[in-house]
């Protein structure tokens, strides 16, 4: 079960959701706000979607860190699905597109549920990356090979290697980590971090075995960072001063929209430390950088949409949510808030071990 | 443009089979769902028990079954696939799915005669109270294009009128299963119900088929 923080963190925002609906279900009533009913049609929907995020991610919590695991499988496999469909594929492809749906992206929720750092940190960018080109080949169709390989590559990248990190989280060695998890942890931290003393690891167990929550309010403090930014950056590019970035890629994304969201991901974020394993400014740098990537994301997603065509990866087939337009930011922000937050905690205990 | 069925269609009880078999219905249902990915879309038309004859482009063997699962369970166990004898009466496997769980009326491609046509042989079938789902352009097409359609969707108004033609439309099929393939790709893909058409009077073959071709093609554009 959960304990006191992460329960305030995840009732909170489930709360915090809550009044946004009400706010929303208000203003789609009244004709007379002023306000476009486009947006608050837009800003419903992908409420809708934010809350339906978080409750399944609490309930996981609720459930294990596996269960955590298979939810962002389940999200990364129609996620790929999406982003393949709007791929131009040849016949020629079926037989690598099988092996990256059924054998890639399993494998790779796998390992992260082992907690095997050391493999799935390579598993995709190298294994994966020289399996998709070669079994292309075998199949004989060379025409447009190198773009066909790059845009499998691309979407197994981005739709199942980089969102792995969000639950990789839930298995990143913290101040104060459950001591059963220790174990398990070593088989990758050992790869990369050389041996550990001994005596620190059993020192951090049992400093921690009081917070057991630490790894799933990181998860859940990342998830609403992006999504806040988000609803931010889309909510300040409305002011009157408009930048537009680039107007063929993205119409409605300016300047003021991304500083006034990364600015508010920063303030909210700082204000949560308490429910991270970091210090007030550190807390809201974190938050900055997941603001800066979540932006990055859905600015390359949208490139990759007006390149095909789309407005959305729902619209693609008619009556699908278009799970990759609400992750987009995600996937971005998820690989690098993954390594800050390890490098920053390898610090932070190479500096003062008692920590 | 919604006709009245011709003779008027009447309440018939037709039972559902064996327990096992609605269950095995069921999971057939949704595992071809899942595979596919399927959005269902109904345009200009709704779903009904009455006679029809479901006719749709041609690019996997997974059509027949996606087609059968897109329709509503009350629907859905009226409807029988129109499919290739030497295909599905090939393993125990597909020929339990073919005969027991979704009805399928098994064509001999390969013994087709005079005075036992196919034609006939649905008919016979299809009584009073059963649909049909049928490919007219006869074989998998490679690609996503629409083929030139074979006659027996003629044939099978000229002998009844009153059945209506639903067009249906399946995009991106050819690219979960395509042809030669074993193992699916799990992409998405959608289905695409269109307003009915019906064999005019004195309608000449080549123009009738070339209409129902068009009514396939124009559900593309939507």
């Amino acid at each position: 079960m959960m304990d006191l923080k992460t329960l305030s963190l995840v009732g909170g925002v489930l709360v915090l959701l809550g009044a946004a609906a009400v706010v929303v279900h208000v203003l789609k009533r009244r004709t007379d706000s002023g306000i476009d009913p486009a947006i608050v049609e837009t800003f419903r929907l992908r409420l809708r979607a934010w809350a339906l995020l978080f409750a399944v991610l609490a309930a996981t919590f609720v459930i294990g860190s596996a269960a955590t695991v298979v939810l962002f499988w389940a999200i990364s496999f129609w996620a790929l699905r999406e982003f393949i469909t709007l791929t131009p594929t040849r016949p020629g492809d079926h037989r690598a597109l099988f092996w990256v749906f059924f054998l890639c992206t399993p494998l790779q929720f796998f390992l992260v549920g082992m907690r095997w750092y050391g493999l799935y940190s390579i598993l995709i960018p190298v294994y994966a990356f020289l399996l998709i080109p070669a079994r292309i080949a075998i199949a004989g169709d060379a025409k447009r090979f190198l773009e066909r390989t790059a845009k499998i590559q691309c979407g197994l990248l981005i739709c199942v290697y980089c969102l792995s990190y969000a639950p990789a989280l839930m298995t990143l060695r913290l101040p104060g980590r459950p001591a059963e998890a220790s174990t398990a942890a070593e088989i990758g931290d050992g790869v990369m971090l050389g041996a550990q003393a001994p005596g620190r690891v059993s020192r951090s167990a049992a400093a921690a075995a009081a917070d057991p929550g630490q790894n799933a309010r990181l998860l859940f403090f990342f998830v609403f960072i992006v999504q806040l930014s988000d609803a931010f950056q889309y909510a300040w590019s409305h002011l009157p001063v408009r930048h537009v970035i680039a107007p063929a890629i993205s119409p409605t994304r300016t300047w003021e929209g991304v500083l006034g969201g990364a600015a508010t991901a920063a303030l909210v974020g700082g204000a949560l430390w308490w429910a991270t394993p970091f210090p007030v400014w550190m807390a809201a740098l974190m938050s900055l950088v997941i603001a800066v990537m979540g932006f990055a994301g859905s600015m390359t997603m949208s490139a990759i949409k007006r390149d095909r065509g789309v407005r959305d990866y729902g619209t693609l087939v008619a009556g699908h949510g278009g799970v990759l337009d609400r992750i987009d930011s995600i996937c971005f922000a998820a690989p690098v808030f993954f390594h800050c937050t390890r490098f920053y905690l390898n610090m932070a205990e190479s500096i003062n071990p008692l920590a | 443009m919604k006709r009245l069925a011709f003779p008027p269609p009447v309440e018939v009880q037709v039972p559902r089979g064996a327990l096992t078999e609605r269950v095995a219905g069921a999971g057939l249902a949704l595992i071809a769902k899942l595979i596919s990915g399927f959005s269902v879309r109904w345009f200009d038309c709704v779903p009904d028990t009455c006679q029809r004859v479901y006719f749709a482009n041609h690019t996997s063997h997974l059509d027949a079954i996606v087609i059968w699962a897109a329709l509503p369970s009350e629907v859905r166990h009226l409807s029988r696939p129109v499919a290739a004898k030497d295909y599905w009466e090939a393993g125990a496997v597909r020929r339990y799915l073919a005969n027991k769980v979704f009805n399928a009326l098994l064509i001999d491609r390969k013994r087709i005669k005079v005075h036992q046509s196919p034609v006939d042989l649905m008919l016979r079938e299809i009584g009073h109270t059963h649909s049909l789902i049928v490919f007219p352009e006869g074989s998998r097409n490679p690609g996503p294009e629409v083929g030139p359609f074979k006659s027996g969707l003629y044939y099978l108004c000229k002998k009844r009128p009153d059945l209506e033609c639903i067009p249906v439309y399946l995009d991106n099929m050819n690219r979960i299963l395509p042809r030669g393939e074993v193992l699916p790709v799990p992409l998405l893909s959608s289905i695409t119900f269109g307003p009915p058409i019906w064999l005019e009077r004195d309608e000449p073959k080549a123009e009738f088929l070339h209409r129902a071709r068009q009514a396939i093609l124009r559900l593309r554009e939507i």
